[in-house]
């Protein structure tokens, strides 16, 4: 770890590459949120009809439908075989997924993700601990408690507590209580588990992780070499677990970012001063040679405290 | 104490431990989250399904609360229900007769709309839809059962004179008027809430209400020897002796008519 871990994160990047720079995919993120949260909103706000529904099944201009396949899958084994336009509109979804990487759906897509990115954001601001600490397969337990739940009840169990699904259609049909539920999680990764909703609990979240273990669109870390152990993208990555193998593997070894729990939100791109990270498909594995680093700034005092 | 042979290494253990703490978690979880699977089952009588909804247990394994019949309802008469505000499953599709009723469209827009067919595709004729069952539930406040020709139920019916019809009868009040009486046939009613949104009085006579709670069951041994007899053309039983009925008379308990019984209760001596 260099002097640099004490300087706040991601101020060097910000000097280097300016602030737009440094929080382009974070900005690209939050516009993708509200794209797709305004093209469910604008039918209900301005009766301009694109897309009707919500997250969990929506027809999109009238003929492409789209339903979320973790939901169906409850339904299947709830004992309740689907119609073909659902299924349609699930395989779809499955297949882009599969393709951009399935937590793609997490960090540009979920509505919750700006919640638990905000709760995060006032964490690291306030210096707190980071508490309770399930382990990241806990999301499968759920998950695979879930689809026990559903065959056994016969009702699609996770849609009765889904804040997903919950607050999009709050914010379409009408929010009842819903907001005290959103606040809940913002309480509970604030203050009780950092990055606990989304990194160890959610089962949509762990269901989208498996189906896009072999997708694509992926992030490596080809410029590894030029790594200062700044830690930034430790302390930005809200799955920061997956981030060691491509970074600190031994020379020989893959540079991508393989593990299904990355979301391909890019800000270890963002907050990389020396850009070790960049987006590129599974397959290109190349490796910046370490014959032409980027020089190592001196290291610096340690921030005064 | 480790078994003879079988060198237990820590790593077993942890992995052990550790799969049975996260399978207790899991059972805990998944008893409260079947707590509240059963709990959502229980759809208030006054929320009424969209047209050719499943029964409640399996709609709520096919809905997957998208909202896309509500969005194609052309009269705004469906609604998701909100968390903590609807007593009715968050986020499935519902309607409150008394508020707005099923208009009843031919092409039944809802069922159209519904991508997974928790509203069955296979109710194409919105008559055979069978929403709940109205019941005239207040026949000591409803206008017509007092005597009174108000009968709007009745002429709002988008089946009438079959689902309601108005049945005449002795008005034993004033002695020489009729009473018409308001009569749902089940086997004809919609469960469209029509007359429920209409009944005049400040809280309806007439509601709209589950079929589970608006009817009863014929037992599937029953027969009506009157319809097997005409079914059959005459008597089931050859040789059957048509006895004469009991009136009212002298020779009978009917303390009504002169020269009847008295009943053995009132006889002196019979312990009362």
């Amino acid at each position: 770890m260099s002097a640099r871990a004490h300087m706040p994160v991601g101020h060097e990047a910000i000097e280097v590459k300016g602030w737009i720079g440094a929080h382009k995919f974070l900005l690209l993120r939050r516009t993708s949120q509200l794209f797709f949260l305004v093209l469910f909103l604008m039918g209900p706000w301005l009766g301009v009809w694109i897309v009707q529904g919500t997250l969990a099944g929506s027809l999109t201009l009238g003929v492409l439908p789209l339903t979320d396949p973790f939901i169906l899958l409850q339904s299947s084994v709830a004992g309740q075989w689907p119609e073909l336009t659902a299924l349609i509109g699930g395989l779809i979804v499955l297949a882009a997924y599969g393709l951009i990487g399935g937590r793609v759906f997490c960090s540009w897509v979920c509505p919750i993700n700006p919640v638990t990115d905000a709760a995060n954001w006032l964490h690291r601001r306030l210096n707190l601990p980071k508490g309770w600490q399930p382990k990241r397969s806990t999301r499968l337990w759920v998950m695979a408690t879930v689809l026990v739940v559903s065959s056994l009840t016969g009702v699609i169990a996770w849609e009765l507590i889904n804040p997903i699904t919950m607050l999009h259609r709050g914010l379409i049909f009408g929010m009842g209580f819903v907001w005290a539920m959103i606040a809940a999680i913002f309480i509970f990764d604030l203050v009780v588990s950092r990055h606990g909703w989304c990194g160890h609990i959610c089962p949509v979240g762990a269901f989208y992780g498996l189906i896009g273990r072999k997708s694509l669109l992926r992030v490596s870390a080809a410029n590894r070499a030029a790594c200062d152990d700044c830690m930034d993208c430790y302390a930005v990555c809200p799955e920061n677990q997956i981030i060691s193998p491509a970074l600190k593997g031994k020379p020989g070894t893959t540079p991508m970012i393989l593990s299904p729990d990355c979301t391909n939100c890019g800000r270890c791109i963002d907050v990389c001063a020396v850009d070790v990270f960049k987006f590129t498909h599974r397959f290109d594995d190349h490796v910046a040679a370490p014959s032409d680093p980027v020089p190592a700034p001196e290291p610096r005092a340690a921030r005064p405290i | 104490m480790p078994l003879a042979g079988t060198p237990l290494s820590p790593q077993r253990r942890r992995f052990l431990q550790d799969s049975a703490r996260a399978a207790g978690g899991c059972v805990v979880a998944g008893s409260l989250l079947a707590f509240l699977a059963r709990d959502a089952r229980a759809l208030p009588a006054e929320a009424l399904r969209p047209p050719g909804a499943l029964p409640e247990k399996e709609f709520l394994s096919a809905c997957i609360r998208c909202g896309l019949c509500v969005r194609d309802c052309p009269y705004d008469t469906l609604k998701l229900a909100e968390l903590g505000v609807d007593a009715v499953a968050t986020g499935t599709p519902y309607f409150t007769a008394r508020e707005v009723p099923c208009e009843m469209c031919d092409d039944i827009p809802c069922v159209a709309a519904c991508p997974t067919g928790a509203l069955d595709p296979g109710l194409d004729n919105i008559d055979d839809a069978k929403m709940g069952v109205a019941v005239l539930v207040d026949q000591e406040n409803c206008l017509n059962f007092l005597g009174l020709r108000c009968e709007v139920c009745y002429r709002v019916c988008p089946a009438i004179d079959e689902a309601i019809t108005l049945e005449t009868s002795h008005n034993p009040r004033s002695g020489h008027h009729a009473i018409f009486a308001p009569t749902v046939h089940a086997d004809h009613c919609t469960g469209c809430g029509m007359c429920e949104i209409s009944c005049v009085l400040p809280e309806a006579a007439i509601k709209v209400l589950p079929v589970r709670l608006a009817r009863g069951s014929s037992a599937d041994h029953y027969r009506k020897g009157w319809e097997e007899k005409d079914a059959n053309g005459g008597p089931l039983v050859d040789g059957l002796i048509d006895l004469p009925d009991r009136l009212p008379g002298p020779g009978t308990d009917n303390l009504a008519t002169p020269g009847g019984f008295a009943p053995s209760y009132n006889l002196p001596g019979a312990g009362q």
